[in-house]
């Protein structure tokens, strides 16, 4: 016995958290935001979820086998995050093969292509959805509408999102209180009840999905707080100088992928900012694009863009936002 | 709102299953092998030869310069062997092993168990009892107590800061102290704050000694300019320029000592011994230890002579359980691992945790993701994703700019690391290169 003792320097004691922990942690916080797709868009969801994870889990596992000849790690999770995440991203009524050259691009090139996990740049679910609204622009703005679609899939009736609503009449020059009967009201927003990608529509499942990760400590506040608020105050800006041109900072904060895209996007650990500071400089450059693309831009919906762009930034934060030193302060008086 | 340090910090599950356990005395083994480095600066000069015969206080080893330390026979007997012995550092080291023969004393030790209130030496003559009885910083970092007392010149003290924080987990001796030698512990803070001139004392205790915390507010009103402070539990809390910050808001700079901000700051451990050397004229030759884990018969609190084996505390506390895998020295976050349970009890081991085989191992490495648990973790603000990349990248030059001396290495980064990474490994490997670089420098 006394021969055999473990020897290692310390610490001796782990607090026991894991990467698969941590990714389990963020698949249960996406649960209730999956059953209220269930619920509003039925199989359709259903179908696009299952195949948008089995196909993320599968390539992982094929690339790192027979392509890298590495172990595969599809067992710590992320890549089902992703899977989750990319179908989270789309319409319920996206034909199969999208989904699936999505998870491909996902996993494939924005994922294995840098290194896997932990070296990618970009956060690989919306480098994905970006590449299929690119290459497939009328399958990823055909909006199945809830309810109605329940028990249809590929044939579901499908409707604008209220932000191309939004733009749309604001194009042709109506104002907001023309378009205002047009768009579901703050509650409906709130609950979900509107047309959109099939896993962002319902902020109040969403935000309790938040409140878990927060009490889990997978996350801190600072990315989505900085990116909520930031597009509030900047929309509020707006909607006060001209409230007929400018929808109130509330609906852009309920409408397009506001609420996933800064909870569960944008505190992507491998792309966003290590410390505090530079996670609040990040959400703020993220609120600040989010709400130029939608004003500004082509787009109706500027929440993905604006991800990645300041993904690219990320290095740049990490390098020049550091944290402050203990005793950093005394030194520069002394 | 319970005070505390800003900035990192972790909870460990604190397992403080000896706190209830009043200090025993161990009985006397039937060898001891005391290292003539026990503390940290030079080992000292040994002073005895094979077949002498020693008593219970007697100087064996003398202090080898000012950053050294005195050292004494823990017992009476005949000097065996001065052989270099195994130790907890995992090197066989000089040490004096004495055969047990009874138990006889110096005769100038004040044996009699009463409390010695009144404070006749002046300042001098404290500082030179406390370099003459050996004592060093009994918390587990062991520099010697005298130097810290000696203030440089040009700089003052103006608070004396008593740890009592036991932050680590598992470790209850300063805890057991604290409830059964409260007014020992309190003359020995006057000692000390006469020692430097200050007439202030902050006891710092974390909140899960409740009992210790009430007991020394009460006993506290006793003794002038002292006060006792209940502190939030958080890991590393127990490390000075944490403790300091908690209690008086002051950050040591970097680089720095605590007395460039006007503090000094000794664990209760240390003030005890600094009662017993003065007071009683005793040396430091022995002290509580904590000896526990999660599978040990007996979790318990003793009383042992330095250089006693390990192996003899652990057969006291009900025996080494089957599924052990691993014997540390000291707490679970910062101890070191033994190779040999017989090794001896030293100045600086505050406890002996036994760990099951289920707990021994570190889990495998994956890779990092970049979650920057580590950065928030980290008391100092560095950055230990970084620090590690440019550790492995032999990027030396580049960690000293990264401020990686400011590590304390309190384990904070490595036990959170949700991908079982070994960032403080590969901090210290940095810590050691970027001194040589250093070193190098100046010559």
């Amino acid at each position: 016995m006394d021969s055999k003792l473990v020897v290692s320097p310390s610490p001796h004691v782990h607090s026991g958290e894991s990467t698969s922990r941590l990714m389990f942690n963020v698949v249960l916080a996406l649960m209730p935001a999956f059953a209220v797709s269930l619920y509003y868009f039925g199989i359709g969801a259903l179908f696009v979820t299952l195949l948008s994870v089995l196909s993320c889990v599968l390539f992982e596992y094929l690339i790192q086998k027979f392509i890298l000849k590495v172990q595969p790690t599809i067992t710590d999770g992320s890549a089902i995050v992703t899977g989750l995440l990319l179908a989270f991203n789309v319409p319920s009524n996206l034909p199969w093969y999208i989904v699936v050259i999505g998870s491909l691009f996902a996993i494939g090139v924005a994922k294995m292509s840098f290194g896997g996990l932990g070296s990618n740049p970009f956060n690989p679910a919306m480098a994905a959805r970006v590449f299929m609204l690119i290459s497939f622009p009328v399958q990823m703005t055909s909006w199945p509408l809830p309810i109605e679609s329940r028990l249809k899939y590929i044939d579901a009736v499908t409707g604008p999102t209220p932000l191309a609503i939004l733009k749309e009449g604001l194009k042709k020059g109506d104002t907001i209180s023309q378009i205002a009967d047009q768009i579901p009201s703050h509650l409906q927003l709130f609950m979900g009840v509107m047309g959109g990608s099939l896993g962002e529509i319902s902020a109040l499942a969403l935000l309790i999905g938040f409140a878990w990760l927060l009490y889990k400590k997978v996350i801190t506040w600072h990315i989505p707080i900085s990116i909520f608020t930031t597009i509030f105050i900047f929309t509020g800006i707006l909607w006060l100088v001209n409230p007929e041109k400018n929808a109130d900072p509330i609906f852009h904060l309920l409408t397009g992928g506001v609420m996933i895209g800064a909870i569960y996007m944008a505190t992507d650990y491998v792309t966003s900012p290590m410390h505090p500071k530079g996670m609040v400089l990040f959400g703020i450059g993220i609120g600040l694009l989010t709400v130029i693309i939608r004003v500004w831009g082509a787009y109706p919906e500027g929440v993905s863009f604006a991800i990645l762009i300041m993904n690219a930034f990320v290095p740049l934060i990490n390098r020049y936002v550091k944290p402050k030193r203990f005793g950093e302060e005394v030194k520069r008086n002394g | 709102m319970l005070k505390t340090f800003a900035k990192g910090g972790v909870h460990p599950p604190e397992n403080k299953f000896s706190a209830n356990k009043p200090i025993e005395v161990l009985p006397l083994p039937a060898k001891v092998s005391i290292p003539v480095s026990q503390h940290i600066g030079a080992p000292a000069t040994i002073l005895v030869a094979k077949g002498d015969k020693v008593k219970v206080g007697q100087l064996i080893a003398q202090s080898a310069g000012f950053v050294s330390a005195n050292i004494h026979s823990s017992v009476s007997g005949t000097v065996e062997s001065i052989d270099p012995v195994l130790d907890s550092s995992g090197y066989k080291r000089p040490a004096i092993t004495i055969v047990v023969e009874g138990d006889e004393w110096e005769p100038t030790i004040d044996r009699s168990p009463e409390l010695k209130r009144n404070i006749d030496a002046d300042a001098q003559t404290i500082i030179k009892k406390i370099a003459e009885a050996g004592i060093v910083g009994l918390g587990g970092a062991t520099f010697p107590s005298h130097v810290k007392l000696s203030v440089p010149a040009g700089k003052k003290a103006d608070v004396l800061i008593i740890n009592g924080v036991e932050c680590e987990p598992y470790l209850t001796s300063d805890h057991r102290l604290m409830l059964e030698k409260g007014h020992e512990l309190m003359v020995g803070i006057q000692l000390l704050m006469r020692a430097l001139g200050v007439d202030k004392a902050m006891i710092g205790i974390e909140n899960n000694k409740p009992d210790a915390i009430k007991y020394l507010t009460e006993i506290a009103k006793e003794y002038s300019g002292i006060t006792v402070h209940a502190l939030k539990v958080k890991y590393p809390q127990g490390g000075e320029k944490q403790l300091i910050k908690a209690l008086i808001n002051r950050e040591v700079p970097s680089g720095g000592l605590p007395i460039d901000i006007g503090a000094v700051v000794h664990n209760v451990g240390t003030a005890y011994a600094v009662y017993e050397a003065v007071q009683k004229n005793k040396p430091l030759f022995e002290r509580v230890v904590t000896v526990t884990g999660k599978n040990l018969p007996k979790p318990s609190n003793f009383l042992v002579r330095i250089g006693t084996p390990v192996s003899d505390l652990i057969a006291a506390a009900g025996g080494l359980p089957d599924d052990t895998a691993k014997v540390v020295n000291g707490g679970p976050m910062m101890g070191k691992a033994v190779t040999d349970i017989a090794v001896p009890v030293t100045k600086g081991t505050s406890g002996i945790i036994v760990f099951p085989a289920t707990e021994s191992k570190r889990k495998a490495e994956s890779v990092c993701i970049r979650c920057a648990k580590c950065v928030s973790a980290c008391p100092m603000g560095l950055e230990p994703y970084l620090l590690i990349r440019m550790s492995q990248r032999m990027m030396f030059e580049k960690m000293e700019h990264e401020r990686v001396l400011d590590c304390m290495e309190c384990g904070s980064c490595s036990f959170e690391c949700p991908a079982n990474l070994p960032l403080l490994d590969y901090i210290r490997l940095g810590k050691t290169e970027v001194n040589k670089i250093i070193r190098a420098r100046k010559n």
